[in-house]
C-alpha cells in the first residue's frame, strides 16, 4: 500500500533528513511549515530522490487556520496515511525569564499546535485503520531542569499527549510512537557552548524510522539517552532542585 | 542567524585557523550572509583553502537539496551543498553519472566548481567546470544566474575561481550517461616507470588511474598498479559498512618501514598476470572514502599532499621527482598518477595537457623543505601546483604556473571589490594581489 506522510516542521534539519530516508523508501510526502520557498526546494529533493507524490503546503503550529487545508488533502490521498511531528522551539530560558510571554509561544509551538493538528487528523487515521504517527519530543521533557525547563514542560506536555494518543488510535491499528532526541547537530544547537557528540540528524532519522517499523512506543534517540535520563530522572527531588545540570 | 566559533582545517590537517562559522539550513539567510565571509563545503581540501583565520565562514553543508532533473538532458539543477558521491548513488541506477568526479564522493557542488576538480578521465571528457551550464551566485546581497554565454568573464573566473566571486549557491550540472552502477575494472602491475607512462598514453578507457609505490627505488622507481575502467551493469553483493578512524594514530603509525611494508603488499594484491573486476561505482571513485576520516592515520600533525601536472614532453621530470622523494627517505603511502587532457573549464584552473602526479607526506621534519624542491621542479618544467592540494607553495611561483592570474584578478576584483571572500590560501599566494 503506498504510505503518504505528513510532516510538520518539513523544514527542519532531522525532518529534512526523515524525509529522504522515507522518500528512499518510495513513500510520498506532504511537507508542511511556514518557509513556502524552502519547503518547495525540500519537495523537489524528496521526488527526486524517489517519492511519486511530494507537496508543500503552509503550516504554522501558532494558526490553527492552516490546519484545516492540509487535513482536507489528507483526505483526499488514497493508501496509508501517516504522520512525524518535527515543530517545536526553543528559546533561551534567559529570554523567556525576561518576557514571559514568551511561554505561551513555546507552549504552543512544541505542545498545543502538533496537539490540536494530530487531534484533528485522528479520525482520519482511525477510519483507515492504518498508519503510523511519530512525535518528537525531547529528552528535556523528561524532568524539568534549570537550564531549559520552560521548554521542557512543554515537551512534557507533548509526551503526555503522545502517551494517550497512543492508547486511542492502538484500538484501530495505528501506532504512535515517541521519540526523545538527545544532543542533535542542528541550527537548535548550532553555536551552544558546551555541546559535545551531538547526533546527526541522518541518523536520528534513520534510528526513528526503524523504531517506527518495529512498533516500538518510546525511544531515546541516539539510544544512551535512555540510560542518562533514566539516571536524571532517579534523583531524588531534594538533592535535584540544587542542581544546575 | 548563530556564529560558532571553531577550529577549521582542511583534510592534511597540517593548516588550522580559527573562524566564526554560520551553518543556514535555509536559503533565505544567503543573501545577507553574503558579505560576511568565504563559503565552505564539506573541506576535503589540503591545504587551507577553506579557512579565514579570525573572520566568518559560510557553511553551505546543509543546503544540498536536488531541485530539477531533466531526464532527456541529464541537466541537474543542484544546491551548491548536495555532494558528489550522493549524487552518483541516486542517479547512477536511473543511468545518469556525474561526468567528472573527484578523489572523494564528500566533495561538494561548490567546491567542485571552485576548484574546478578532475577525475580518472579528465583525458577523455576534461574537467568539472565543463559540465557545468549555470551557476547561480549570490554576491553583496544580489543573486545571478551565471552561464559561459551570456557571462563568459565571470563564469572562468568562477569555474576553478576558490569561491572568490562569490557564493555559489546552486548550479546547473550536465550528467553523463551511464551503462549503470558498477564499474569494470582491469587492474595490471606495472613493473617501472617507463611501463607505467606507457601504458597510460595507450590507455583507451574511459577511466584510468596509476598507482605508483613512491618508496620503489633503482630500477624498480616507479612501480605500481595501472587500474583501468568503464561503466557498466549488473549485480554485485551488497557491502557492509565501512570502517571509521576513531582517534589520531601515533606518529610512528605512517612510519617510513609501515610504509614501505604497506606499499609492498599493496603491490602484490594484484597477481603477476593482472585481472578484470566488477566493482560499485563508488569503490573505484572514492576507494578511501569508506575508511571515515583516514586522514587521522596521520595522527595529529596531519600529513601534506603535493599534487602537480607537467606538460606530455616533460613526463619524465616526474620521475626525477619520484627518485627526489625516494632519496629524501619520507615514505609515502599514496602516490597516483593520471593523464590529463586540454579541458578546463576556469582562469585559475589546475588542468593541463601532460600528466599529474599526487603524492601524501606525513607533515614530518624535511616534508615541507622536500615538497618546496617539487614546487620548484614543477616550476622548472612549465607546470603547475594544485590549489586544492597545497599549503606551501611561495607566492611567487604563482604568477609562472598560471598565466591567466591578471585577467582572473580584474574579474574577481570586480565582483569582491572589498576583499571580503579572502581565504588563509588567497592571502597566503596572494592571489588576489
Amino acid at each position: 500500500m503506498q504510505e503518504t506522510w505528513i510532516i510538520l516542521g518539513a523544514t527542519s534539519s532531522m525532518a529534512r533528513a526523515f524525509v529522504r530516508e522515507v522518500a528512499a523508501k518510495g513513500a510520498s510526502v506532504l511537507l508542511c511549515g511556514r518557509d513556502m520557498a524552502d519547503l518547495r526546494a525540500l519537495a523537489a529533493d524528496a521526488h527526486l530522490r524517489g517519492a511519486p507524490d511530494s507537496v508543500a503546503m503552509a503550516f504554522d503550529a501558532r494558526k490553527p487556520e492552516t490546519f484545516g487545508p492540509i487535513i482536507e488533502r489528507a483526505r483526499g490521498i488514497d493508501g496509508m496515511l501517516s504522520a512525524a511531528v518535527f515543530v517545536g522551539s526553543m528559546p533561551p530560558q534567559s529570554a523567556i525569564d525576561a518576557d514571559p510571554a514568551l511561554i505561551d509561544g513555546t507552549v504552543t509551538d512544541s505542545y498545543t499546535g502538533p496537539a490540536r493538528f494530530l487531534h484533528m487528523l485522528a479520525p482520519l487515521l482511525e477510519a483507515r485503520g492504518t498508519g503510523r504517527v511519530i512525535g518528537v519530543g525531547s529528552v528535556a521533557g523528561d524532568r524539568g531542569r534549570l537550564p531549559n525547563y520552560v521548554y521542557g514542560s512543554s515537551k512534557a506536555g507533548f509526551h503526555a499527549y503522545l502517551s494517550g494518543l497512543r492508547n486511542r488510535l492502538g484500538r484501530s491499528g495505528v501506532h504512535v510512537l515517541t521519540v526523545k532526541p538527545g544532543v542533535i547537530d542542528t541550527a537548535m544547537t548550532w553555536g551552544l557552548p558546551g555541546i559535545r557528540g551531538a547526533a546527526l540528524p541522518e541518523d536520528a532519522a534513520a534510528a526513528m524510522l526503524k523504531a517506527a517499523d518495529r512498533r516500538r512506543n518510546v525511544v531515546y534517540v541516539p539510544g544512551k539517552w535512555r540510560i542518562i535520563m533514566t539516571v536524571i530522572r532517579l534523583i531524588p527531588e531534594p538533592l535535584f532542585k540544587k542542581l544546575k545540570i | 542567524m548563530t556564529w560558532n566559533d571553531i577550529e577549521i582545517t582542511g583534510w592534511g590537517r597540517a593548516r588550522r585557523s580559527r573562524a566564526e562559522v554560520a551553518r543556514p539550513e535555509r536559503r533565505q539567510p544567503l543573501a545577507s550572509l553574503s558579505g560576511e565571509g568565504p563559503a565552505i563545503g564539506m573541506r576535503r581540501s589540503y591545504g587551507d583553502g577553506m579557512q579565514n583565520g579570525g573572520g566568518r565562514l559560510i557553511d553551505m553543508t546543509r543546503l544540498d537539496r536536488l531541485l530539477e532533473f531533466d531526464a532527456t538532458t541529464g541537466h541537474l539543477r543542484v544546491e551548491a551543498g548536495a555532494q558528489i558521491g550522493d549524487l552518483a548513488r541516486i542517479f547512477a541506477p536511473q543511468g545518469w553519472l556525474p561526468a567528472v568526479m573527484p578523489g572523494t564522493g564528500f566533495a561538494t557542488i561548490g567546491g567542485a566548481i571552485a576548484n574546478d576538480v578532475h577525475g580518472k578521465n579528465h583525458h577523455t571528457v576534461g574537467s568539472f567546470g565543463q559540465h557545468v551550464a549555470a551557476i547561480r551566485l549570490i554576491r553583496n546581497g544580489k543573486t545571478r544566474d551565471v552561464t559561459p554565454d551570456k557571462d563568459p568573464d565571470l563564469f572562468r573566473a568562477t569555474v576553478g575561481g576558490l569561491g572568490q566571486t562569490g557564493i555559489i549557491a546552486e548550479a546547473v550540472l550536465k550528467l553523463m550517461p551511464t551503462k549503470g552502477d558498477l564499474m569494470m575494472v582491469t587492474e595490471r602491475r606495472v613493473a617501472d616507470w617507463d611501463e607505467h607512462v606507457e601504458l597510460l598514453e595507450r590507455s583507451t578507457a574511459p577511466y584510468s588511474v596509476g598507482w605508483i609505490d613512491a618508496t620503489a627505488t633503482g630500477d624498480r622507481l616507479g612501480r605500481g598498479i595501472l587500474e583501468e575502467g568503464e561503466t557498466g551493469t549488473g549485480l554485485v553483493p551488497k557491502r557492509g559498512a565501512g570502517r571509521k578512524v576513531p582517534f589520531d594514530a601515533p606518529h610512528f603509525a605512517l612510519s617510513s618501514p609501515v610504509v614501505r611494508l604497506f606499499n609492498a603488499a599493496y603491490w602484490r594484491r594484484v597477481p603477476a598476470s593482472g585481472r578484470t573486476v566488477v566493482k560499485p561505482i563508488s569503490d573505484f571513485f572514492f576507494p578511501l572514502d569508506r575508511i571515515r576520516d583516514w586522514n587521522r592515520l596521520y595522527g595529529k600533525r596531519g600529513f601534506h599532499q603535493f599534487q602537480c601536472v607537467v606538460p606530455p614532453e616533460n613526463v619524465d621530470r616526474l620521475r626525477d621527482m619520484l627518485a627526489q622523494i625516494a632519496d629524501a627517505g619520507i615514505a609515502s603511502p599514496l602516490s597516483v598518477l593520471k593523464r590529463m587532457g586540454p579541458g578546463r573549464g576556469g582562469m585559475l584552473s589546475f588542468p593541463m595537457e601532460g600528466f599529474t602526479l599526487a603524492v601524501d607526506f606525513p607533515n614530518r621534519p624535511g616534508a615541507a623543505a622536500l615538497i618546496e624542491v617539487l614546487n620548484g621542479m614543477t616550476e622548472a618544467a612549465g607546470g603547475r601546483v594544485y590549489f586544492a592540494k597545497d599549503a606551501l607553495l611561495r607566492p611567487e611561483r604563482v604568477a609562472g604556473m598560471y598565466p591567466e592570474l591578471a585577467a582572473w584578478r580584474a574579474e574577481v576584483a570586480r565582483a569582491d571589490p572589498e576583499g571580503r571572500m579572502q581565504t588563509d590560501l588567497t592571502r597566503r599566494l596572494k592571489l588576489r594581489g
